[in-house]
């Protein structure tokens, strides 16, 4: 019964534990603009906390440099399970223009994994409360790849890649 | 002080509510705004400038023999719509949409395929069917038989601001 009780209060609500990792602050600015009364995140129960153990979410911002990694890595385990980690931005989602660098991870998710993304550089703070209500399946997934092709009509793509990785033509830059 | 704690009651009855019930109701962003981007691989002729600009490189054109891939990774993007501003044949833009929070991150790779051929003199791939098509056409750059080219070869775009959003859904094809 207790179970069942933390199980519903915790889908209820969302206390959030913000961690910055090497991020430029916009992404900190966007996320305290969430928690002002024009966005009002609180409505779903979602509000900041100072320790991760009293976390049920942790929300990452910044490309993860090499010297916070082991911090964010002690933080994700001080968070009781069950946990969702939120990557906000371009730099914790795909590390940004630092995705190659040396001294830095480039994307949370070569640390910890990652439940909910949120592209945007910054993303606006209604793309935050979209991710935060996709965290609580409010709100539907919207974004889909784009896939698309320019080829001549009956041209055989996989025939052609296949055929291309047997004998590859370097004479062609 | 009873009597201001109830004026300022009074003052918060009076003020309203202001907080945007954004996702149960849909969000209109300002007509600035670059969103998410989006290609059409029927006007890309693979130039590569899009890639060149790129700040995160998140543009990444592959030559796989006669074939041009180009990858769109989407989850470093920064939407500065460089990309917009460079390209010659408007092939790529910014959307309006900036509702991309996904818990897949495949869900953030676009791609795009183009069959290229290599021209016999200089050896280097250039697309040929639709680019040639489009040189009878009279919109391809305003030029068109017994028509002056007006605009030049590369036209001038007006700045990002100036021009109204582009919504999610194509225009109708002709």
């Amino acid at each position: 019964m207790i179970r069942d009780f933390c199980a519903r209060m915790v889908r209820n609500s969302l206390w959030l534990f913000h961690t910055n990792c090497g991020s430029c602050n916009g992404c900190d600015i966007e996320i305290i603009d969430v928690l002002t009364p024009y966005y009002d995140v609180e409505r779903f129960g979602m509000k900041l906390v100072s320790t991760p153990r009293h976390a049920d979410a942790l929300i990452v911002s910044g490309p993860v440099s090499r010297q916070v990694a082991p911090a964010l890595r002690r933080v994700y385990e001080a968070t009781p399970n069950p946990k969702v980690v939120i990557a906000v931005g371009a730099c914790a989602v795909g590390g940004n223009i630092w995705f190659d660098t040396y001294n830095v991870l480039g994307g949370t998710d070569r640390i910890i994994p990652v439940n909910v993304y949120i592209p945007g550089c910054p993303p606006r703070p209604e793309a935050i409360v979209y991710g935060a209500a996709l965290a609580l399946g409010l709100v539907p997934k919207k974004v889909t790849p784009q896939k698309e092709k320019h080829l001549p009509p009956g041209f055989d793509l996989d025939a052609y890649l296949a055929d291309y990785a047997v004998n590859p033509r370097d004479d062609l830059p | 002080m009873f009597k201001s704690k109830l004026r300022e009651a009074v003052i918060c009855l009076g003020a309203g509510r202001v907080t945007l019930r954004y996702p149960f109701e849909p969000a209109v962003v300002p007509p600035k705004f670059r969103g998410k981007i989006q290609f059409d691989a029927r006007k890309c002729i693979g130039c590569g400038g899009c890639a060149n600009v790129c700040p995160p490189r998140c543009i990444v054109i592959e030559d796989i023999g006669e074939i041009c891939r180009i990858t769109f990774h989407l989850d470093r993007c920064i939407q500065c719509a460089r990309c917009y501003e460079v390209c010659p044949e408007e092939a790529i833009w910014t959307t309006d949409q900036f509702e991309t929070a996904t818990d897949d991150k495949a869900d953030l790779k676009s791609e795009m395929t183009l069959w290229m051929s290599s021209c016999q003199r200089c050896g280097r791939c250039f697309e040929t069917d639709n680019a040639i098509d489009r040189f009878q056409s009279k919109r391809w750059r305003g030029r068109g038989p017994g028509e002056a080219n007006k605009r030049g070869i590369f036209p001038v775009k007006p700045p990002l601001e100036f021009m109204p959003p582009k919504s999610l859904v194509r225009e109708s094809e002709e």
